[in-house]
């Protein structure tokens, strides 16, 4: 009896922690840099996504809570955080930063720290080409965005009929910043243009500290190009507004992850207009069914149409709060393996990450019914899609002073 | 055709820098402060004029008076927060003010830059123009906006050469950067006249503000810049000196032009850095300067 009694009162004393932990949110940390555009959308995606999957009960009966760190777009910063992260908060995953320099930073750290982590902006190839070298030590790093390669991969699809049909572009202008995601973004670039049609007959790295572009726009129009194929993430405001300034009467067409963003257009004061820009999803297009719903909320609730990274993140969120679900444990191998058997459709299309054998192991599958390119342009205040013309909700609308190659 | 370019992009924005330094330099002139959140307060200038013009709907004109008007306002901010409690403060011995407003006003100016960066993001700002469009200067395709920018910077100069030469407050100023206890004596009220150098000051930082935003786009991470900026031109001319100031804007403009044009524009601030450190040691005193 007393046996018994002894054993009851031990049984309800293990128990009682379990069930205490078992109440226990489960948190994710989110490294980003909160001051600037692509930065921003990060967290509060996240959060988004969150309030979700709580409201509907949350992961095996606990909550999903969000830790932010701001990183102020340091590495060092971010280093900090993930430590913090993993040492102090004791989150079960981060999703981390849009800055491919902060995700190679962390790399190792996930890594050492056995940390999952995804990037819902970086571009790097660097950081699956890393993955797929090193797998059994770096494997908990996965690739939430598409790979620069990829990037320009898309620009030059969809350029076969933007640029050369409709644009009647013959000769281009890379004009790139200088920075770790646009070394193989340009290097592709270079390949894939000429193999549309399109001839490049120059190619500018500019600096990201560059505050007066006059003097490229003026070298650029010197050699009298048909586009100038942009590269852009960490500048975008200034060499826009002073293109519109200045009437460069050269088009841009590229990447311009700062345009993706509502903010862009009052920040830039409608300078932005004619922009053409690639994204994965956008608000205006049903990419999958959740797109549109999303884009609307997150409107709604802060204001502004998310960046890019806001729709990666808010599908991060979900696909590790699936792969816990389905693990059921937070341990980061098992949410690894779970991870690695994702097929997911988020607000970016159906989501399949490569495998070992892939020169992008843990990178995004980009291919027709799976993740596909989008090209939006700014038409007076409003992102609309271009191309596809499957998904493609306008024609391209030039302002008057660019003048297209004829 | 590429000569006329880089003489004209090289004049506009030589004569904002003279705009930006010039207040810079009437301040430690006359009042002996060196005000390190300077960039920060061209800043918020440009922020709040960028945010009227567009958000509240003020149109570019309102956007820019509102915007010089909190150039003026953050400037007593400064004042009265920082650099006044320091100067009055009795527990801080007299030789070591300098360096505690020095500190002050560097850690005022990471203040007032984390708080735009915070509210507004670090994303560049750009205000809207105050005459769009474009115009041909002999086959050279310029931004109206462009002469817009270098015409009021020299007006604003003009206006302060007259007020300090031409008009009894302004002698009043002269006077004291050169012996402010004699005007003491003569029954001037010091304080009086650092609240109109302050005010004067922050007229100019707002307009410079103002003009940049509208120029070449103004972020929050500039603010360092911008005060490193004023800071070598006035080096460069002599502290202190006003005329020495506007010389070395000039300098500074066109060889940061001619390096953009002609080298590249990812080294246009290396040249006058170099030449920085050559007038420091060959003519520390400055171009210009008389210490």
């Amino acid at each position: 009896m007393r046996g018994g009694l002894l054993g009851a009162l031990l049984a309800a004393g293990l128990c009682l922690p379990a069930t205490a932990r078992a109440a226990d949110p489960i948190k994710f940390g989110v490294i980003a840099e909160t001051s600037a555009i692509g930065g921003a959308s990060i967290p509060k995606a996240a959060q988004l996504a969150a309030d979700e999957i709580n409201a509907a009960g949350g992961v095996n009966g606990r909550k999903i809570e969000i830790v932010v760190y701001d990183d102020h777009n340091s590495a060092a910063d971010a280093v900090r955080a993930f430590q913090r992260a993993h040492s102090e908060d004791k989150v079960s995953a981060v999703i981390a930063s849009y800055i491919s320099e902060v995700v190679l930073a962390l790399e190792p750290w996930a890594g050492r720290l056995k940390m999952p982590m995804i990037t819902p902006g970086a571009a790097s190839d660097d950081i699956t080409k890393r993955v797929h070298n090193d797998y059994d030590h770096l494997k908990y790093v996965f690739h939430g965005y598409l790979a620069s390669t990829q990037i320009a991969d898309s620009v030059c699809e969809a350029g076969k009929q933007l640029l050369v049909k409709d644009m009647k572009a013959k000769t281009a202008v890379v004009m790139s910043e200088d920075a770790a995601w646009t070394l193989p973004l340009d290097n592709e670039y270079l390949k894939c243009l000429p193999q549309i049609g399109v001839k490049v007959i120059d190619h500018i790295r500019l600096s990201p500290d560059t505050t007066d572009f006059t003097p490229i726009f003026n070298k650029i129009e010197g050699e009298k190009p048909d586009v100038i194929v942009t590269g852009i993430s960490h500048v975008g405001v200034q060499p826009t507004v002073q293109w519109q300034q200045q009437q460069v009467p050269i088009p841009m067409f590229g990447v311009s992850s700062q345009a993706t963003s509502s903010t862009f257009w009052k920040d830039t004061n409608g300078a932005a207009n004619g922009v053409v820009f690639q994204m994965a999803s956008a608000p205006d297009v049903a990419v999958s069914p959740k797109t549109i719903p999303f884009a609307k909320k997150y409107t709604a609730k802060y204001g502004v149409t998310p960046a890019y990274s806001g729709y990666t993140a808010y599908d991060d969120v979900y696909m590790f709060a699936d792969a816990i679900k389905r693990a059921g444990s937070t341990d980061a191998d098992k949410i690894v393996a779970e991870m690695e058997k994702t097929d997911y459709v988020g607000t970016l299309g159906r989501i399949v990450f490569l495998g070992r054998d892939s020169q992008f192991t843990h990178g995004m599958k980009v291919a027709p019914g799976y993740i596909t390119g989008l090209m939006e342009q700014w038409q007076d205040g409003k992102q609309v899609t271009v191309w596809p013309s499957s998904a493609g909700t306008a024609k391209l609308a030039f302002p008057k002073f660019v003048k297209l190659g004829q | 055709m590429l000569g006329l370019q880089i003489l004209i992009d090289g004049f506009a924005i030589s004569s904002l820098y003279a705009l930006g330094a010039i207040g810079f330099t009437l301040m430690f002139g006359v009042s002996g402060v060196l005000n390190l959140s300077h960039g920060a307060i061209m800043v918020v200038a440009a922020v709040v004029a960028w945010l009227f013009a567009g958000s509240y709907g003020a149109g570019p004109y309102g956007g820019a008076l509102v915007g010089v008007l909190a150039g003026v306002v953050t400037a007593f901010a400064t004042y009265l927060l920082v650099v006044r409690p320091i100067q009055t403060s009795r527990s801080i011995p007299g030789e070591e003010k300098e360096i505690f407003v020095l500190t002050g006003t560097l850690l005022w100016g990471i203040m007032l830059q984390e708080a735009v960066a915070y509210l507004f993001t670090n994303n560049p700002k750009t205000v809207r123009p105050l005459l769009p469009g474009v115009v041909n200067l002999l086959g050279v395709r310029t931004p109206t906006n462009e002469i817009v920018t270098a015409a009021i910077s020299w007006a604003a100069i003009g206006l302060l050469w007259l007020l300090v030469n031409r008009t009894r407050t302004g002698k009043t100023l002269l006077a004291a950067s050169i012996n402010p206890r004699g005007l003491t004596l003569l029954g001037f009220e010091l304080s009086r006249i650092y609240i109109l150098v302050w005010a004067i000051y922050g007229v100019l930082a707002g307009l410079a503000g103002v003009l940049l935003g509208a120029f070449l786009g103004v972020s929050s991470d500039n603010a360092g810049t911008l005060t490193a900026s004023a800071f070598s031109i006035v080096v460069l001319g002599g502290l202190g000196s006003v005329s020495g100031s506007l010389v070395a804007a000039y300098v500074v403009g066109y060889l940061e032009t001619l390096t953009a044009y002609l080298i590249s524009p990812s080294i246009r601030t290396v040249p006058v850095l170099l030449l920085l450190v050559v007038v420091v040691y060959l003519r520390p005193q400055g171009l210009l300067g008389r210490r």
